[in-house]
């Protein structure tokens, strides 16, 4: 064979292009061939909703009873003091919703209110936080992602309901470590942490903590399917919702 | 040919050389690196992957598996053999990697890491204050 220039090039072509096909080859053969799915199990849904039936859970003792179960299911510690941490907790009318009046009936006027994350159809905290560890899932609800939380805090500004709680110190500190619920994790100094609607139970199939301990007087369900018994309920009752003149679109539910 | 500071020189360059080589001389006549010996768990052979997938690539793994789980809603892992395992760091890996001091902490030590899982997953052995 000729050393020609045009020999050496079509030889060097050639081998580069075979090492190309190859490193590829290899490379596809070492992926494996895993994939990801959901559970069978897992409740699922367009746009999950809770009602909250104010005439049965509407004083501190029964709301205190979902929040042990919340707390516990997601090792939430209790802090004393306003650096406090909470997924969901009782207030009044007046904190809980914007409209005041001064000659409210009585049973209204002392009755408590059991506030979490409103889980929004177009939540602000999500439109503020610049790492995305607050996102919109398919399902409408609101879930964190604690290892991309940098703790700037924004959605806590953001949020108009207070549904947002900061880690100021580390919370292992305040939990009983002898109780902890060990399927789920606690999170750490410097991270915003909120009511997630129970995703780790739903993807198991179960429905929320609080639903489960609250012997039906709170209702958990897709509301984009007329059929469901959210939607059942909301036909049934006169419900209000916080803040809806903020346009967040709130998928939590109270009957007054 | 004259070096110039020739002394000077040659000084400074066997004291480089000294101090350069410490570390040799440091760990001459130990034994050579060896992998850190793993407490296995008892009731299980295979991991979701192969023992040096796992080895190599765990941490990829486990960022997939955290994406996955958290924002594709997509909790089930079917591994390159067709099984099924739950994607969870505290009820699956831990499961059966019951004790995180003598499985991570082992190479970790070794290789100088410090990954942050545990500041939130709580450890199989449980926590003490």
């Amino acid at each position: 064979m000729n050393h020609t220039r045009r020999n050496f090039l079509k030889f060097a072509g050639l081998t580069a292009a075979g090492l190309c096909v190859a490193s590829a080859g290899s490379v596809m053969a070492a992926a494996t061939a895993a994939t990801e799915k959901a559970s069978e199990k897992a409740l699922q849904a367009k746009r999950w909703a809770m009602v909250i039936d104010t005439k049965r859970v509407g004083t501190k003792e029964t709301i205190d009873v979902l929040a042990k179960a919340c707390h516990a299911a997601h090792n939430v510690p209790d802090i004393p003091g306003r650096q406090n941490v909470k997924w969901i907790w009782a207030a009044g009318f007046d904190e809980a919703f914007d409209q005041p009046n001064n000659f409210m009936d009585e049973s209204l006027e002392k009755r408590e209110f059991a506030l979490l994350c409103n889980h929004c159809a177009s939540p602000s905290c999500v439109r503020v936080c610049p790492t995305q560890a607050t996102y919109q899932r398919p399902d409408g609800i609101v879930a964190m992602d604690y290892h991309r939380c940098i703790g700037c805090r924004y959605c806590m500004a953001a949020c108009p309901y207070g549904s947002r709680s900061f880690n100021f110190m580390e919370p292992r500190l305040h939990l009983d470590l002898a109780k902890l619920n060990k399927e789920f994790p606690t999170r750490m100094r410097g991270v915003v942490e909120k009511c997630n609607f129970c995703v780790e139970r739903l993807a198991k199939g179960k429905i929320p903590a609080c639903v489960e301990v609250s012997q039906g007087a709170l209702v958990f369900g897709d509301l984009s399917d007329p059929a469901s018994e959210v939607r059942k309920v909301l036909r049934e009752h006169y419900t209000i919702r916080r803040k809806p003149a903020l346009g967040t679109e709130p998928s939590v539910y109270y009957i007054i | 040919m004259k070096l110039y500071n020739g002394g000077k020189i040659i000084t400074g360059l066997v004291i480089f050389l000294g101090l350069f080589l410490t570390p040799l001389a440091y760990n001459a006549g130990k034994a050579a690196y060896s992998q850190p010996k793993l407490k296995m768990p008892v009731n299980e052979k295979e991991c979701v992957e192969s023992k040096d997938f796992m080895r190599t690539k765990h941490m990829q793994l486990l960022n997939e598996w955290r994406d996955s789980a958290l924002r594709n809603g997509k909790r089930v892992y079917v591994n390159s053999k067709g099984k099924e395992f739950e994607i969870s760091l505290q009820n699956t890996c831990m499961k059966c990697h019951t004790n995180k001091a003598e499985f991570c902490d082992k190479c970790h030590l070794d290789a100088s890491v410090t990954p942050y899982c545990w500041d939130c997953h709580i450890q199989p052995e449980g926590l003490k204050k």
